[in-house]
């Protein structure tokens, strides 16, 4: 990735499609309810799958008898283990540790033990209600405290196989249960101290989170013998048609995904989850199987890591950052997933864009006997920051500074270095802070049981930066944008199209986002970490850039022009000033009839390294918010008043998609930070699997004021000097709100603040100031 | 399958539809599989999340938590039926200025809801339509531009109240 060069730059024409509230391109079939999703689609053929999943958390399975299954109505096939040792089952891109049923063991409640596929759903249901498990139960490490003692139960054995796709440098064996850690080192710890410094230290917890995306996890698979095809709600469908190549022992091309709408994923779809499990049913089944997650199946298929922290931040008297201790145990569950990565995004969002004298950051990522843990927007930095800001609050609070000049002195600035050997500062995080602090109203005379809250941090963003996208221009110059990253309702159909349209100079109208095929699409590595619109619309940019080259060549040719950087390119046409040719006549031109098409091809890749995490990100993505909240004192209870983010996009393609971005990662930052936790019982039984139990946040959980800054400096690395947004406020917020109520005495160091944990707080409090 | 199957009648926006399933089929697997009207979502599959609301009668229920049987002899609007009304022509348009869409997943249970509220013709405060809204979830768009959409369209349809 790099700056747009300025010969792109000098191409551009303005044609009014970025930086504009075009219409969503796919909003009037969501809201028809025409728009298809996995669940919404039939194969012809199609039997419908159920998984029996296990109903205890760690046990050796002695007995497994699905004949009464097999025999009943409609049955057509029941996976089992057996019927996996033609293959290699286990995958996991970062670490190799997942079977795709469970062979000789179960690690949590709902692993998946076997599979049914028949002609009804019913009968599906019914079929898998008849198998029979026998197991000899092992002891169960359900929490973190558990699986890291001396004398816990391991809950894996053997070698660590690294996953193709960890980018975590060398994956050392697992030690005990930890199956991975992250360190990172500046300065040394021991010569910064002093015994004038303020010293701030605590234990802090936070809970495991479910993402619901309000789809569930679904996929159609199918197994030829030759060739796997699947339909599936999968965020990086490269990746997917990766692992499953190499799980079943195909060439890349030979596994085709389609990606049609996703209700939602929030990286609860991100990398490999229920394809591999449909593809073996289906290739037992030979027919194709659908296979639609209930909630409570979704739930322990991923959810958020749960994590426990010691921190201990120094600073001088005066309020200067000296230095900062952080030890992190992530609880990734039963299988690695994501855990690892997350992981290290939590190491590298544990200091806070400061500088320090030095810093010493330990992060773990630890096994136990729950659900997998994998991705969850804003993964790490919303671990994080709540933490790492809080102490910078209580730090500021003791040195009697206001907590926004203590950010003046000690944030960092744009080129400082933020983590060592990686990309500097890329942002203005004091200009941001400072909107956000005056649109709350920072410094005005403060209610009763009312504080103000802000928070600064920074998310590794942009994952590695490898996209590809063709642009092709029909005979007619309707535009098709062929590129993988994925709709879950962030908005990327209509983004790309705004940029195709804005290099191209044509009407939105005229262009079109298909759905990702990996048969046709180009590759793109994933849609997650804010990456689409910087890397996937650089790729689409410079397609469109290539199908415009194309177009000049031929006009070059018509006007007799040998330099084509002196016939100008307006509303879809080209004109050397005084005759104009439209984009149609051209192509006829060129082929000598109505009909051919340009097809122009983008490609992004590492440039001078290999675009490795180390060297990353492709950009920071700025975590930045501020919350104004009441505290019932008597209750507990706390109602946010109002919120304000910062979008810091460089450009926003679509201000309106990067404002409904902000608010949605807002509720869901309220929601993780007041009262959204999964609870897990010590024998690992997953205890609120549904939504009557996991409460997620309603219209009636909206702040009175919702404000999304965009901040707009044109230093991002994507098209016209965009970066990605959308993750950040999740981060931000919750961070917020804890120095918020910091700010009127109440310093909280577990989430999520339901209303008996913060009036047990209250309590505590006002024991400790009546001792004094 | 050898359970019992019943045959009755169900009008199903404005077609007359054979209902003949065994009857412990929810409301929401006979629109969506047996009539394949997918417009009509399923989620949460215990009556929290609202994106299965469907028309029984008039009256909003959860498809989750309706047995097809019960809408036996009646009259089912969804999606799918509402789509050709003047209201749903004035309620996308507005829905879209608000860009109060994200995924979708959850857009067709908010339009019935809205439809519902315009239907009973009443006037209604800002903080009534937000308790009538509380029953449709959605994740992906903090619920501002669904609000201010919904507030627009009830507005000019029946006004709002005081």
């Amino acid at each position: 990735m790099s700056a747009p060069t300025i010969d792109e730059r000098d191409l551009r024409v303005e044609s009014g499609a970025v930086g504009v509230n075009h219409d969503r391109i796919d909003g009037p079939s969501k809201i028809s309810g025409k728009a298809q999703y996995v669940g919404d689609l039939n194969v012809p053929g199609m039997l419908y799958g159920k998984v029996f999943r296990s109903q205890i958390a760690h046990g050796r399975i002695t007995r497994l008898d699905v004949s009464i299954a097999e025999a009943m109505d409609g049955v057509v096939a029941v996976l089992v283990g057996s019927d996996l040792t033609d293959i290699d089952p286990f995958y996991g891109h970062a670490i190799r540790d997942r079977p795709i049923v469970a062979l000789d063991r179960v690690r949590f409640v709902g692993e998946p033990i076997a599979a049914v596929a028949a002609k009804t759903m019913a009968q599906a249901e019914a079929a898998a209600k008849s198998i029979i498990v026998e197991f000899e139960v092992l002891p169960v490490a359900a929490d973190l405290d558990t699986a890291l003692a001396a004398d816990a139960p391991i809950i894996h054995d053997g070698k660590t196989a690294a996953g193709f796709a960890h980018g975590l440098g060398n994956l050392p064996d697992r030690d005990g249960n930890i199956c991975y850690s992250y360190s990172l080192n500046t300065g040394d710890l021991g010569s910064v101290t002093s015994a004038d410094n303020i010293v701030v230290d605590h234990e802090y917890i936070f809970p495991a989170v479910y993402q619901y995306s309000m789809e569930t996890h679904a996929v159609i698979a199918e197994h030829t013998g030759t060739e796997i095809r699947l339909w599936a709600n999968c965020q990086h469908p490269f990746l997917v048609q990766s692992e499953i190549a190499t799980l079943f022992n195909l060439p890349i091309s030979s596994v085709r995904i389609n990606v049609p709408y996703l209700g939602g994923g929030f990286g609860s779809k991100s990398y490999t989850k229920m394809e591999p499990i449909a593809a073996a049913l289906a290739r037992k089944a030979m027919r194709p199987v659908r296979i639609v997650n209930e909630v409570s199946e979704s739930m322990v298929t991923t959810r958020r890591h749960n994590m426990k922290c010691r921190m201990v931040t120094t600073a001088k008297s005066d309020g200067e950052l000296v230095s900062r201790d952080v030890q992190i145990w992530l609880d990734t569950g039963a299988y690695a997933d994501n855990g690892p990565r997350v992981t290290a995004t939590a190491g590298d969002a544990a200091t806070g864009p400061y500088r320090w004298q030095a810093t010493q950051v330990r992060a773990h990522c630890v096994y136990t006997n729950t659900a997998p843990s994998g991705s969850y927007r804003a993964f790490g930095a919303t671990h994080l920051q709540w933490v790492g800001e809080s102490q910078v609050d209580e730090i500021a609070r003791r040195a009697g500074l206001d907590p926004l000049e203590m950010r003046r002195r000690n944030l960092l600035r744009r080129g400082e270095v933020v983590r060592v050997n990686g990309k500097p500062l890329d942002a203005d995080l004091i200009g941001d802070i400072e909107k956000v602090a005056a649109s709350l109203g920072w410094g005005e005379e403060r209610k009763q049981n009312r504080g103000k809250g802000i928070s600064v941090g920074l998310l590794a963003a942009g994952a590695h930066p490898v996209s590809m996208a063709s642009v092709r221009m029909d005979a007619t110059a309707g535009v098709s944008v062929l590129v993988g990253s994925t709709e879950m309702g962030q908005g990327t159909r209509t983004v790309m199209a705004q940029i195709a349209a804005q290099v191209l100079t044509v009407p939105m109208s005229t262009v079109s986002v298909p759905e990702a095929d990996t048969r046709f699409t180009p590759y793109d590595r994933s849609t997650g970490a804010s990456r689409s619109t910087t890397v996937a619309g650089k790729a689409v940019e410079r397609a469109a850039l290539a199908v415009l080259a194309l177009l000049l060549e031929t006009a070059g040719q018509i006007f007799g022009v040998a330099d084509v950087s002196n016939l100008d390119v307006v509303d879809g046409s080209i004109t050397d000033g005084k005759l104009s040719k439209t984009f149609s006549q051209i192509i006829k031109k060129r082929f000598g009839f109505v009909g051919g098409e340009l097809i122009g091809h983008g490609e992004v890749k590492p440039e001078g390294g290999s675009g490795s995490y180390e060297e990353g990100p492709v950009f920071w993505e700025v975590c930045i918010a501020g919350a104004e909240v009441e505290v019932d004192k008597n209750t507990g209870v706390i109602k946010i008043i109002r919120t304000s983010s910062v979008a810091d996009v460089g450009q926003a393609i679509n201000p309106a998609q990067v404002e409904r971005q902000d608010e949605g990662a807002t509720l869901q930052g309220i929601g993780n930070a007041l009262f959204e936790e999964i609870l897990y019982s010590s024998e690992g039984d997953l205890l609120n699997d549904s939504l009557l139990d996991y409460r997620i946040p309603t219209i009636l959980d909206m702040p009175e004021t919702m404000n999304c800054i965009i901040v707009e400096n044109g230093d991002g690395p994507g098209p016209f000097g965009s970066k990605g947004c959308g993750e950040g406020a999740l981060a931000a917020i919750p961070a917020a709100i804890v120095n918020a109520l910091g700010d009127i005495g109440i310093e909280m160091y577990e989430l999520p603040l339901t209303p008996e944990r913060v009036w047990k707080r209250i309590q505590e409090i006002q024991e400790i100031q009546k001792s004094k | 399958m050898s359970e019992p199957v019943e045959k009755f009648l169900c009008v199903v926006n404005g077609k007359q539809q054979i209902m003949e399933v065994p009857d412990n089929t929810l409301l929401l697997d006979w629109i969506r599989t047996d009539l394949g009207l997918t417009g009509t979502k399923q989620s949460c599959e215990v009556q929290v999340c609202g994106v299965c609301t469907v028309l029984v009668d008039g009256v909003p229920v959860s498809g989750c938590t309706t047995l097809a049987y019960e809408a036996r002899n009646s009259n089912v609007m969804t999606i799918e039926g509402i789509r050709g009304t003047a209201f749903y022509q004035r309620a996308e348009e507005i829905f879209m200025r608000h860009s109060a869409v994200q995924c979708g997943f959850c857009s067709p249970g908010f339009i019935l809801t809205v439809f519902t509220l315009v239907n009973a013709g009443r006037k209604l405060t800002e903080h009534e339509i937000k308790q009538a809204l509380h029953g449709n979830l959605c994740r992906c768009t903090g619920y501002k531009s669904i609000f201010e959409a919904a507030i627009e369209v009830i507005n000019s349809e029946v006004g709002l109240g005081k």
